[in-house]
């Protein structure tokens, strides 16, 4: 029987070991140095804010794996052997695989710091990271202040997990604005209000220059490239991640920034394949980044693999892009394209509306000459996938858009609705008379 | 604002003791004039009953019901061994020693209790609901911007079933088998709500009126904590003020105002078989003897089973009772909320939720069909079981020890659904509705779910909502009370409650939208 290890139980490596056992009948091992049973990351927070409980970020009941026939090892691999096609541990076990696929996620950022390395400085990704910031962070006596250095998506979250329990937080961010590489201004702007509505003190424009120890090795304050000096307990370090493949360092497959992959998600040596974070494709997909870290890309990987895997070769090529956050109290979502002021092309026009009280935007992207819908971004409404990713297939306009924003509509009920006030600024902006239809479910539902 | 909280705090704490304490003080004189009341009113005939009343407790003073309790008790049934003895069984008295004392106690009470009841009613409920709200209403305040609140709640004792929970939990245990086994312990807490009967119905109040009126207090109070929880939600705030309507209308003052005007008690959303004893001869010899009214609600209680509760979970599911109506879903949205977090999420809890639940929705009709057998062919017995045991044991069983002791008393270690999900037969009936024709589903948005786990740990009916939203499929569970937190909890606005076609309803998937579009096609229409 093929034998089929992954490297990694996160949600690519789970989901391709899930489908591969959907289709056959393959030997299947799991190895992962992390945490004994797949949980998800995207959750480690809820279980420092005390949402939640670890075992609760856990999706599947310990006994689904041995009922699925799916081995699971808790081990680290050192080294991968593929002339003879078999793995080396930490513990100097040694498995030997048929195909291996290589799904290790991503590891914090570093950039050479000096004193990123002191006890008490530390990034938020793995369970281990969890573990360390409850004990160098329980409460606001033992962590005075902490400092968190990028304005990115995991240093908003190390944020909101520190503000739980009142520890005074300062956040340092490159950027002129809170994510502005990604986000166009208005939004990014709301955010950098909220991010002060949540005593946060936020501090735009500015870079980390070294972390100062005390006597005993533990970073006591960081210096900024304006000079300031910020006492603190703890600094988090969230400057993005990057792939975590120090381990494959003379094995033969060929890496980059990750390791490296074709469409098939095929790496340069037979009967390995790369995931998730950690893969990087040697040509980027349409707008995607060749290394795209995000858990649906990761999960899509890893369904298509399966695919290969069991004999029915296909490209990795995913629909519309669509991604979704959550900035403290506001949830953020996006469908297809819309670019920051820096990445954003010449013909990308964007229309953006803001309630005049609440913390509710919405930006939509849309070509310039021919109208057709590029994008839409929106903050504190949630919209409905299906609608959003037909009309990014129809190729709709602005104008469609508009007109039909109720269908696509998917707060609870209940709550009030703004599309008339987003049509109305609409029209007022550029002439047109634009009037919403009723939401139907009978469009909504029609491709049943 | 913390110390407004701990005032609060103290304050509702002084309320509870002295209600807790209130069951054991009291002094309790029997007059003559009282005992009189009281063999008129249970029609005694038994000689030797008053007799020994007369020899041993009138005139007397008793201290506290512990020392009335149990010289009733033994009176009783020293009368009754001699009259079974002497084969006069008509004059046995089949009222119970526990709600024979708490008749005598409630004629009897005197001293500062019973005269002082407008202010015992403030150094109790009075506190209690004063200290509540001092300790919610900074909430606004505290808990900063609107979203969200589940900070800590794994972090507190309260919540994460430390002592405190396990406190709650013996207090509200003891609670129920006090009002369901010992009813003449509350014989003190009715004096204290007795203004208010006699106000509604024009009668002095027994322990269920204290129930009710509790209940309804109880619920306003954690409404307003609802209130300010879910200030963002609107969908929380509309169905919070829905429950607390139909209890406070339909449960509670409706039925004192019948009671007021003659006619039979009766709470008009209690469906059967929820309502489990609507079909019991007393209740239709009842019905049927008050006339228009009687008859109205007879037919009322059967449409509303047979049409209007399946009828309305089709268009709204049965979140439109279980959530929005009952009283006992409207007491686990309020009271419970803290503990939803609780229900076991584990497949075999599902399993054991099934046998159980449909095992006493069973139950209830076999129960029901025998009541109806026996009612109208007057024949005690069904296939040898004699109905009033069925009766007696469903209602021992079910109604009071599952319903009300597990039901309640288990909020702050299993959950607050503790009965709706594992014993309500209405529940039962309703899910197979919702399960098989029905227009709602909780919608899951495409591929947005991350499987972070918020909807399956804040699920109180134990449903693992995220094992359907990590897959793109719709939840459909003939569980599910549409309390939509799930949907609020859901940090990337991944689930949505919502009526909609039949069709597509249930969309089991193998690969999510947002993935290559030919392999959906090929994997998800094969």
């Amino acid at each position: 029987m093929e034998h089929i290890v992954i490297i990694g139980n996160g949600i690519s490596g789970i989901t391709a070991a899930r489908h591969i056992r959907k289709l056959s009948d393959k030997k299947i091992t799991i190895i992962s140095a992390e945490s004994d049973y797949f949980f998800s990351r995207t959750a480690l927070m809820y279980v420092y804010m005390g949402h939640m409980k670890f075992e609760h970020t856990q999706p599947y009941e310990n006994w689904f794996w041995k009922k699925n026939r799916l081995n699971l090892v808790n081990g680290y691999v050192s080294k991968v052997d593929t002339t003879n096609k078999k793995l080396i541990l930490q513990s100097a076990e040694e498995i030997d695989y048929d195909k291996l696929i290589i799904a290790t996620g991503s590891k914090p950022n570093k950039f050479g710091w000096p004193g990123q390395d002191l006890k008490g400085v530390q990034g938020l990704y793995s369970k281990q990271d969890l573990e360390l910031l409850e004990a160098n962070a329980p409460n606001s006596e033992v962590c005075k202040r902490a400092v968190i250095v990028g304005g990115g998506l995991i240093g908003i979250e190390l944020a909101e997990m520190l503000r739980s329990r009142d520890i005074p937080v300062t956040f340092l961010v490159r950027e002129s604005s809170f994510w502005n590489g990604v986000l166009p201004q208005g939004e990014s702007q709301m955010i950098n209000e909220h991010i002060l509505e949540h005593h946060i003190d936020l501090k735009l424009d500015t870079n980390l220059k070294e972390i100062i120890p005390d006597e005993n090795g533990w970073a006591k304050a960081v210096v900024t490239d304006k000079g300031e000096t910020i006492q603190c307990t703890v600094v988090g370090l969230t400057a993005g991640v990057a792939p975590n493949i120090d381990f494959l360092k003379g094995s033969g497959i060929e890496t980059g920034k990750g390791v490296k992959v074709n469409n098939y998600l095929e790496t340069n040596i037979t009967d390995v394949f790369a995931i998730g974070d950690c893969a990087e494709q040697h040509e980027a997909i349409g707008n995607r980044r060749p290394v795209e870290a995000v858990w649906y890309t990761g999960r899509m990987m890893g369904e298509v693999l399966a695919q290969t895997i069991c004999g029915n070769r296909r490209a990795y090529n995913p629909g519309h892009w669509f991604n979704s956050a959550k900035f403290l109290d506001i949830e953020y979502q996006t469908y297809g394209w819309v670019f920051g002021e820096k990445s954003k092309k010449d013909h990308e026009q964007h229309f953006h509306w803001r309630h005049p009280k609440e913390k509710i935007c919405v930006t939509i992207a849309f070509h310039k000459d021919t109208q057709q819908f590029l994008g839409i971004n929106t903050f504190g409404i949630r919209m409905r996938h299906e609608i959003l990713d037909r009309w990014l297939t129809e190729k709709r306009s602005i104008a469609y858009v508009m007109e039909y924003l109720k269908d696509a509509n998917f707060d609870p009920e209940f709550y009030a609705q703004y599309e008339e006030n987003i049509v109305s600024h609409y029209n007022s902006q550029y002439g047109t008379r634009i009037t919403p239809r009723k939401k139907s479910w009978k469009r909504i539902f029609s491709n049943i | 604002m913390q110390v407004i909280k701990k005032i609060g705090l103290f304050i509702f704490l002084i309320g509870l003791t002295i209600f807790t304490i209130l069951p054991f003080i009291g002094k309790f004189k029997v007059t003559p004039a009282s005992l009189d009341q009281i063999i008129q009113e249970k029609g005694i005939s038994s000689e030797i009953f008053i007799q020994k009343m007369e020899e041993n407790v009138v005139g007397e003073e008793f201290q506290g019901m512990l020392s009335l309790s149990p010289q009733i008790a033994q009176i009783l049934q020293t009368a009754n061994a001699r009259h079974r003895k002497d084969k006069e069984y008509k004059k046995v008295i089949y009222t119970g020693a526990h709600d024979m004392a708490a008749a005598v106690g409630k004629a009897s009470g005197s001293g500062f209790v019973v005269e002082n009841k407008g202010l015992m009613w403030f150094l109790t409920f009075g506190l209690g609901i004063l200290g509540s709200l001092l300790f919610i209403i900074p909430n606004i305040v505290l808990l900063g911007k609107k979203g969200i609140k589940n900070n800590g709640i794994y972090h507190e004792n309260a919540t994460n079933r430390g002592w405190i929970a396990w406190l709650v939990f013996v207090f509200l245990v003891s609670f129920y088998l006090v009002l369901y086994f010992r009813s003449e312990y509350a014989v003190n807490w009715t004096y204290l709500v007795d203004p208010i009967s006699e106000f509604l119905s024009g009668n002095p109040a027994g322990h269920w009126f204290v129930y009710g009126f509790m209940y309804c207090t109880v619920m306003t109070v954690m409404a307003v904590r609802m209130y300010i929880n879910y200030r963002h939600n609107m969908y929380q705030m509309v169905r919070t003020t829905s429950v607390l309507f139909f209890q406070i209308v339909f449960a509670f003052l409706i039925p004192e105002i019948m009671v007021r005007l003659q006619m039979p008690y009766y709470d008009f959303k209690n469906a059967f078989p929820l309502d489990y004893d609507f079909f019991f001869q007393w209740n239709l010899k009842s019905l049927l003897n008050s006339g228009g009214i009687g008859l109205f609600i007879l037919v009322w209680g059967i449409v509303l089973t047979l049409v209007i509760v399946p009828v309305m979970v089709y268009f709204f599911g049965k979140r439109w009772y279980c959530s929005w109506v009952c009283g006992c879903g409207g007491l686990a949205e309020t009271l419970g909320d803290p503990y939803r977090q609780h229900s076991s999420k584990s497949l075999f809890s599902w399993k054991v939720e099934r046998w159980l639940v449909h095992g006493v929705l069973v139950f209830a009709v076999a129960m029901t069909l025998m009541t109806l057998y026996s009612f109208f062919t007057d024949s005690g017995t069904v296939l040898g079981l004699k109905t009033q045991s069925v009766q007696n044991t469903y209602s021992l069983l079910i109604g009071a020890f599952f319903a009300g002791v597990i039901g309640t008393g288990f909020y702050p270690i299993f959950g607050n659904r503790v009965w709706c999900r594992f014993g309500c037969p209405l529940a039962a009936y309703l899910g197979f509705v919702q399960r098989f024709k029905s227009r709602f589903r909780i919608t899951t948005n495409g591929g947005q779910c991350i499987s972070c786990g918020n909807c399956s740990t804040y699920c109180e009916q134990g449903i693992d909502v995220r094992a359907y939203a990590q897959k793109g499929e719709n939840i459909i569970r003939s569980s599910c009370v549409g309390c939509g937190i799930c949907s609020a909890v859901c940090p990337r606005g991944v689930l949505k409650l919502e009526n909609g076609p039949l069709k597509g309803r249930i969309n089991p998937t193998e690969i999510l939208l947002g993935n290559d579009v030919d392999l959906m096609d090929l994997v998800n229409k094969k």
